[in-house]
């Protein structure tokens, strides 16, 4: 099972996502961090923002946006706007995905 | 002084940064699409509300390329304004000249002027995700404007998405 995480150096969002996703794995979790620089490679990629969380593929927080360089908009579980996913839901989402 | 414009506002309505009598103003670079800006938006609203009353102006600025990102255009704007999201004017900077000539880089970029120039430029806060801290950057520099003393902390590290150039 692979646990990815893509981010666009544009959003300075992606190092709080990190750690709260090798908080949520543990220790044990490999995370392979992967830079998304260009339009096209967000195309290529159906990289929707930043940060992308995926599991063997599956964006963890599936979301209609079309590709392309930006910062993602999550909601945090009180309903307030973040740039990275709500922690307990992200714990949750991963438990869910048999991570 | 700042650096004037005059910018229309979502109905189209010219809207000028300076008026006569005004204390001070402030200028906000933001969007409809970024998490950031999002997370502060209703914080700088609450600014614009509460300094209303004291002649502070709050001008919004979207200058981002709606080419790219579709949910800043024009129409989204719009559609916030008539949703009851902003307590103050909301304007277009479609040819992005505006945010240019201030040099603002990010979403939100805050700019406190008074009748001298720009007197603070940064974020509203220091966490974006803790709205206890209620915009204090902003409103400290506000009060120290609205006092008639030197800003203290006149600069802050913006912080939140680049402005989508075209």
């Amino acid at each position: 099972m692979e646990v990815e995480l893509l981010y666009w150096d544009g959003c300075p969002s992606y190092p709080a996502a990190l750690a709260d996703l090798r908080a949520a794995l543990g220790e044990h979790v490999p995370v392979t961090v992967r830079e998304v620089a260009s339009e096209e490679q967000a195309v290529a990629e159906g990289f929707p923002g930043s940060p992308t969380i995926r599991v063997d593929g599956e964006d963890l927080f599936p979301i209609d946006d079309p590709p392309g360089l930006s910062c993602r908009v999550y909601r945090l579980a009180d309903g307030r706007y973040s740039p990275t996913p709500d922690p307990g839901e992200l714990r949750e989402r991963l438990r869910n995905a048999e991570v | 002084m700042a650096l004037a414009f005059t910018l229309p506002d979502t109905d189209g309505t010219p809207t000028p940064l300076h008026v006569d009598g005004a204390p001070a103003a402030v200028v906000v670079f933001t969007c409809n699409h970024c998490p950031y800006a999002l997370a502060w938006h209703e914080r700088i609203q609450d600014v614009a509300r509460d300094y209303a009353d004291r002649g502070v102006r709050v001008l919004q600025i979207n200058s981002n390329n709606a080419a790219k990102h579709p949910r800043d255009s024009l129409e989204a704007m719009k559609a916030r304004v008539d949703a009851g999201e902003f307590a103050s004017p909301y304007l277009h900077d479609e040819t992005q000249e505006v945010a240019r000539a201030w040099g603002a880089k990010t979403t939100p970029d805050v700019f406190v002027t008074d009748a001298s120039g720009v007197v603070y430029r940064g974020a509203p806060d220091a966490d974006h995700g803790d709205p206890s801290l209620n915009a204090q950057w902003l409103r400290a520099a506000l009060d120290d404007v609205l006092a008639g003393r030197p800003v203290a902390n006149a600069e802050t590290k913006p912080v939140g998405c680049s402005i989508k150039w075209k």
